[in-house]
């Protein structure tokens, strides 16, 4: 058996497996970015983090390689990570994030909390949304999904695909998103002594404005542990929170204003 | 039964984005408008409710919380599927708009604690 043969029957295995091989690729990816999480920035930039940035670089080759728009879901034996990626796997972990929120712990949170994450989406959709005006956007849908974005890099997807904007601005406002997450790790144990974050109180309305649950979880880490559950409660919702007003209330405001 | 849990799952999902849909005609958006946040607090409102009620045995959790912790794995590739390169022609919007709403977020944090511990005080 000649080497063609073995590769071309691997490459049969894994098209015809394509969600299978997608699950093996992105562990592989994980690890990797978790190991060099621990080795090179010694715990400091969160593994999931490290996977998003390396997944988006991966993408950039893949649209470079294949000429396509579905990054590297475009190479035939890795069209399942299109698959897992795609809208219906990521709303369905995004629901599956709701649970073990109980409703106590939510009152407890009070009115500051839940204010903060209706401020917090508000705040952060409008000051991507002017970035986005004064970058020359004029598109009430563009200008929405990259405000989306600057909420999180959920947020900027689902918007985009409920308001029909096309991929190139979906994969904007997810590096938008991408961007707000990777600075709150970084900054959050720099800025947590000026800003008071050293109690749950704040832990939560720190959730709450900042929304990015890896970001938050990854930041608190690196700052308190203990505040870790509090700050991740608040902004578990803030991706709910963000899907629900982006795409209507949020959306009419700016074209209202557009 | 595990599929207890991820059923009970699918049920909010589909249910959410259906009120979704349903909302979007009503507000004449032709999209979904917050499909995926009803759902969460579908599944939140029925996890409680059962907590109450019935309790969710330890199988049909672990039908929700897998698929929760499948979320960063799923947003890994979802990453690896995007336009990148479109992206990328204008990619310090994408790094200001980020940038610009963290910075914010940060400058809020002691306000909104403030009012907050001011309310506390008051009642």
């Amino acid at each position: 058996m000649g080497t063609n043969v073995i590769l071309e029957t691997v490459s049969a295995v894994l098209s015809k497996n394509a969600l299978i091989t997608a699950f093996a690729f992105v562990g592989v990816l994980v690890w990797i970015s978790y190991f060099l999480s621990d080795k090179l920035t010694r715990g400091h930039l969160h593994g999931s983090a490290i996977a998003i940035a390396i997944g988006l670089v991966l993408a950039y080759v893949g649209g470079l390689v294949t000429g396509g728009s579905k990054g590297l879901a475009d190479f035939s034996i890795l069209a399942g990570v299109g698959v897992l990626g795609g809208a219906m796997f990521r709303d369905f972990a995004i629901v599956a994030t709701a649970f073990g929120v109980h409703i106590d712990e939510l009152k407890r949170a009070g009115v500051a909390g839940a204010a903060s994450i209706i401020i917090g989406v508000v705040l952060s959709f409008f000051v991507g949304a002017i970035v986005a005006v004064a970058f020359g956007y004029s598109d009430p849908v563009i200008v929405s999904t990259i405000g989306a974005g600057a909420a999180t890099y959920i947020v900027g997807p689902v918007t985009g695909t409920a308001l029909g904007a096309t991929s190139d601005i979906i994969a904007l406002s997810v590096a938008a998103g991408l961007t707000k997450s990777v600075l709150v790790m970084i900054a959050t144990p720099l800025v947590a002594k000026r800003i008071g974050l050293d109690n749950p109180y704040s832990a939560m309305i720190y959730g709450g404005l900042m929304g990015t649950t890896s970001g938050v979880a990854a930041g608190l880490a690196a700052t308190d542990p203990r505040l870790v559950p509090y700050g991740a409660m608040t902004a578990t919702f803030y991706t709910g929170v963000g899907c629900l007003l982006a795409p209507s209330l949020l959306f009419l405001i700016v074209r209202a204003l557009l | 039964m595990v599929i207890y849990g991820v059923a009970l799952l699918s049920f909010c999902m589909l249910a959410g984005v259906f009120t979704g849909d349903i909302l979007g005609q009503l507000i004449g958006v032709r999209a979904n408008v917050g499909g995926v946040g009803i759902a969460m607090l579908l599944l939140i409102f029925l996890s409680n409710l059962t907590g109450h009620r019935l309790k969710l045995g330890a199988p049909t959790k672990t039908g929700i919380s897998f698929w929760s912790a499948m979320y960063i794995p799923i947003v890994v590739a979802m990453a690896a599927k995007q336009n990148v390169i479109a992206a990328l022609s204008s990619g310090w919007m994408a790094i200001i708009a980020g940038g610009a709403a963290v910075i914010a977020s940060f400058a809020l944090i002691p306000v909104i604690t403030r009012l907050g511990h001011g309310d506390k005080r008051d009642t």
